[in-house]
């Protein structure tokens, strides 16, 4: 067993199904938002503004937005833990690491309410 | 035909390098890689890597033949023979002893965490334990790794953290005492695996199917293991 307590769940199953389910809710999302692109071709802004001012889409926005976030979070943790290590670079790695994982949740965190304001704010 | 043979003795070289032989291969045969280093050695004895069985049983000669894991005594020089050029290093990502010869230590430190023999706390039958057919059958492709270790060592997630990720050698290990009908510890062993490395650090490129001398399938096991986990967890 090995420890850990900066990855999202702590437990690497945990991290493994929220990858996968958030990777299917931004599949279902952007093949729609696809889907949406080519059956309206002369798409206008207030077309657009119309889709995004309805409660559904905007549900499902923040639903992709926040499966991003974990999703990214997920990756990320793990980019960190594969080259980011002491194994590899020496003793610095661990402050590079955390530093490294302290600014993606900050960056994350950022664009999540960043993202909220947009959907909610139009 | 040309061999480029990777040479490191840590007590006398700076750094490895790269040391080339010419060799006169013998006509109308078709020699193995093994061959081809033992003909080396009798020209330059103080050649080091491991051998054994040569008959790919034991798992002693695995090396990086022209940038391919695999068991040195098994492999057909034709094979893997690119104009006229024979490469071999030693099972990358481990450290190394002399020449072809590496410290395996790392890899038996993860297969010997995953606990690899039976653990059954009921009382000793007077015979044996029996299995059905089918539940035998389950061991299959399981059972006959030889520890060569040319998965672990061609898997970069084994490269990056070899001391938190099991590797595909210990996991396929692993699943086979998971999927034994036999053992009795099979929520320990998965409490054991849960963590977000020792088998989540797979991320099921399957190179280490892709080299196996065996023929076998980590990766399938993997599988089976994160099945058995959420299972387990749902």
């Amino acid at each position: 067993m090995v420890t850990n307590v900066t990855s999202f769940g702590r437990s690497g199953l945990y991290d493994w199904v929220v990858q996968r389910i958030s990777a299917v809710v931004l599949g279902v999302y952007f093949i729609a938002l696809f889907a949406y692109l080519l059956l309206n071709p002369d798409l206008d802004y207030q077309q657009w503004h119309a889709l995004f001012s309805t409660t559904w889409v905007r549900i499902a926005s923040l639903m992709a937005l926040l499966s991003i976030c974990a999703h990214a979070w997920v990756g990320l943790w793990t980019i960190s833990t594969d080259y980011l290590t002491t194994y590899l670079i020496g003793p610095k790695a661990t402050v590079l690491r955390l530093l490294f994982q302290a600014g993606s949740v900050a960056l994350m965190f950022i664009y999540l309410v960043w993202g909220i304001q947009i959907l909610w704010g139009m | 035909m040309l061999v480029s043979l990777y040479r490191y003795n840590p007590e006398v070289d700076a750094k490895p390098s790269m040391q080339d032989y010419e060799l006169e291969l013998p006509a109308g045969k078709d020699l193995m890689v093994l061959d081809v280093l033992e003909l080396l050695k009798r020209k330059d004895p103080s050649i080091s890597y491991r051998r054994s069985c040569r008959e790919g049983v034991c798992g002693s000669d695995g090396m990086n033949i022209n940038g391919t894991n695999g068991l040195a005594c098994i492999t057909p020089v034709s094979t893997v023979v690119k104009n006229g050029k024979l490469i071999l290093r030693p099972l990358p990502g481990l450290p190394v002893v002399r020449d072809l010869v590496v410290d395996m230590t790392v890899f038996y430190t993860q297969f010997e965490k995953i606990e690899p023999y039976l653990i059954n706390d009921k009382p000793v039958p007077a015979i044996e334990r029996l299995q059905s057919p089918e539940e035998r059958e389950k061991l299959d492709g399981l059972y006959e790794c030889i520890l060569c270790a040319c998965c672990s060592t061609n898997c970069p997630s084994f490269w990056w953290n070899p001391d938190k990720f099991v590797g595909p050698a210990g996991l396929l290990q692993a699943y086979r005492f998971l999927a034994d009908s036999r053992d009795t510890a099979t929520d320990a062993r998965l409490a054991d695996l849960e963590d977000p490395f020792s088998v989540f650090r797979c991320r099921g490129i399957m190179n280490c199917v892709a080299v196996c001398p065996k023929g076998l399938n980590p990766t399938r096991a993997i599988g089976h293991i994160r099945s058995m986990l959420l299972q387990r967890a749902s």
